[in-house]
């Protein structure tokens, strides 16, 4: 169904008419949708762009390149700081800083990818995890950064101050803007990206890298180049994350985001852009907002109160979104390994020759 | 404090580390799966000594035979509830099972136990100590972890080198479908290496309760510790995993009383740097791959 008479065809952004209306509506949806919606979930959906911005660049790596990596938190919180850092520090206009950041986060990402080209599977994981560890335990130990209690991100002014333009966004209806417009430039690079002779590269050395490395493709530079590229998406989402959330502390990127982000784009599913979309969105709704009010919602609440007071304790309640999240990554691996892209993907399949 | 404390007390705690790599190290032996679960599947066991001990007045040793069937029963309930369905799994998508093992057993014990600290005391205790060498003080504790260690890893040595079962794992390891041929069946032998692995994982986090708290989240940095040392020992091997343990325990015994900010950190980046040189630890053969 998807068949490509022409290079042309393969390399074009919208691939169809159909693609092309839907997305238009997509976006008219997504600039309007501040006029419906309260703060709250405002402060919610940029969250979810922020996630989504990294969980593109992580699909890069682990879903493109077939690179695993538990560490993005680590590039996570580089980005952030940086950011921050250079605002209040060295007094870098906002957008200056976020791209220098992004460029930090990614010679890391470079550095840790040099280890990455002879480590494969579990070694290569416990390489990325001791990455993200060293990072927290490294920002959490330094004077300048902070150390334990943290940092309080300076006022959005994305002007130059330095020349007098001054624009200080201070609401979240206006983060909401800056956010999303860097999420609509991100993802279409990322969809750009995908489809150059690097992007070709990536998806050559997931499928075998000694097949890749023979036809010339040098492994050196794409597999660090993928850890870079990847690095850069985080620390982009880093330096928006630190805005978004006002004040972070080094306790802030643990072990456990880096689960989520992977999480993220294994529920989306590996390799498809939309699906670390809708991964990060699903994810992020799951771990931030679904069971935050589930002691109010009528009978299930009622019955989870009754039954954490009978058999469990009523204080561990919290940790409800833990358990549901443990259940939804085992279930995917289990029943749909494409993740959600997998089931649109059947969906899609199934509607297209409906009757027959 | 002397050079020798520092290394009575390094081997010791390496040798907990070395121990609880075992658990890591008998799953990834027999079926190639790197199990993130350990830790919070020996954190919910001790748990259940803990229950055991507090709500019901058991006997500690009493408490700690029932955890061992209950820790038993939980790993051969995780390899089949949760592993066992997923059809021709990528190395990925065992990882993110694992890990959503290990969210479940986390959020369940948290709901169940609250996130606070527990009073718990196993009898083995920290605080008496000998001195059979003038200069070598060592502690009850370490004492225990040295004869536990060595006594489960010649257990385990026999256990692969000369039981039925021990065999059959390592044909597994070897050639799943050849040893199904050969009339083994791989589905109970992944039952049993997890039971195995989830009973060794309990008696390592009862030995480590003694040196730290209990609380749902108590695991998590041993478990890491004992993951960077099965990898530095190979993954495979058994020697491999007790060595690598003990360069582990030493290392952050040394560095730490060097430079105590960082101890938390400096074994994770000197494994780095092991693998750099040497991509499949330390003791394992690096497999060249077929194309």
């Amino acid at each position: 169904m998807d068949m490509k008479r022409a290079y042309y065809e393969d390399i074009e952004l919208f691939k169809s008419g159909t693609i092309l209306f839907w997305t238009i509506v997509l976006m008219v949806a997504l600039f309007t949708l501040p006029l419906i919606s309260t703060n709250y979930y405002l402060y919610l959906f940029n969250l979810i762009m922020v996630h989504a911005i990294l969980a593109v660049g992580l699909n890069i790596l682990v879903g493109s390149t077939g690179q695993i990596s538990l560490g993005h938190a680590g590039f996570f919180a580089i980005g952030a700081y940086a950011t921050v850092l250079l605002m209040t520090r060295l007094g870098v206009p906002f957008f200056p800083a976020i791209i220098i950041a992004a460029f930090i986060a990614a010679f890391f990402g470079f550095i840790l990818g040099l280890p990455a080209l002879r480590l494969e599977g579990p070694y290569l994981t416990i390489a990325t995890l001791a990455f993200g560890l060293a990072m927290m335990h490294i920002i959490g130990h330094t004077e300048i950064f902070g150390g334990r209690s943290g940092l309080r991100a300076p006022a959005l002014n994305i002007g130059i101050p330095q020349l007098g333009w001054n624009l200080t966004l201070t609401t979240d209806l206006s983060k909401y803007y800056l956010v999303l417009c860097f999420t609509i430039f991100m993802v279409w690079g990322a969809i750009n990206i995908l489809k150059t002779k690097v992007g070709r590269a990536f998806v050559a050395i997931r499928d075998s890298d000694i097949a890749a490395e023979v036809i010339g493709i040098n492994l050196t530079i794409y597999k660090t180049l993928s850890f870079a590229v990847s690095a850069f998406y985080a620390g982009i989402a880093g330096g928006l994350f630190a805005f978004v959330l006002g004040f972070f502390d080094p306790i802030t990127f643990n072990m456990f985001l880096s689960i989520y982000f992977l999480v993220m784009i294994v529920v989306g599913g590996l390799g498809s852009i939309m699906g670390s979309i809708t991964g990060a969105a699903f994810i992020t709704y799951l771990m931030y907002a679904l069971f935050k009010n589930v002691k109010d919602v009528p009978y299930v609440g009622d019955f989870l109160i009754a039954i954490s007071q009978r058999w469990l304790s009523i204080t561990g309640m919290d940790n409800l979104s833990a358990i549901a999240l443990g259940l939804v990554m085992i279930g995917i691996m289990i029943f749909e390994p494409m993740g959600i892209f997998g089931v649109w993907i059947r969906v899609k399949k199934y509607w297209k020759t409906w009757p027959f | 404090m002397p050079f020798n404390q520092l290394l009575i007390e390094g081997l010791a705690m390496g040798a907990c580390y070395g121990l609880f790599g075992l658990a890591i190290v008998i799953i990834y032996k027999t079926s190639e799966v790197m199990n993130f679960a350990a830790g919070e599947m020996a954190m919910f066991s001790t748990f259940v000594v803990f229950h055991l001990l507090t709500f019901y007045h058991f006997p500690f040793w009493a408490a700690l035979t029932a955890a061992i069937v209950f820790a038993a029963l939980l790993g051969v309930l995780v390899q089949y509830v949760f592993l066992r369905p997923a059809k021709n799994p990528t190395l990925l998508s065992l990882i993110v099972i694992t890990l959503g093992v290990e969210m479940l057993l986390m959020g369940f014990a948290s709901w169940k136990w609250g996130a606070e600290q527990q009073e718990f005391s196993i009898p083995i205790s920290y605080m008496v100590t000998y001195e059979p060498v003038k200069g070598f003080i060592i502690s009850q504790w370490a004492v225990a972890v040295f004869i536990i260690a060595a006594a489960v890893m010649a257990f385990l040595f026999f256990f692969f080198k000369y039981t039925q079962l021990g065999t059959a794992m390592r044909a597994t390891q070897q050639n799943k479908h050849a040893a199904k041929i050969m009339g083994i069946n791989t589905d109970r032998v992944f039952a049993f290496s997890w039971a195995f692995s989830s009973v060794i994982g309990l008696i390592a986090a009862v030995l480590l309760t003694a040196k730290t708290i209990l609380d749902p989240q108590f695991m998590m940095e041993p478990f890491l510790k004992a993951f960077a040392a099965a990898v530095l020992g190979g993954l495979m091997s058994i020697p491999g995993v007790l060595i690598g343990g003990a360069i582990m325990g030493l290392l952050e015994n040394f560095f730490g009383y060097a430079w105590p900010v960082w101890k938390p950190i400096t074994a994770f980046v000197v494994i780095v740097l092991v693998l750099c040189i040497r991509p499949s630890g330390l003791f394992a053969k690096h497999w060249v791959k077929k194309v």
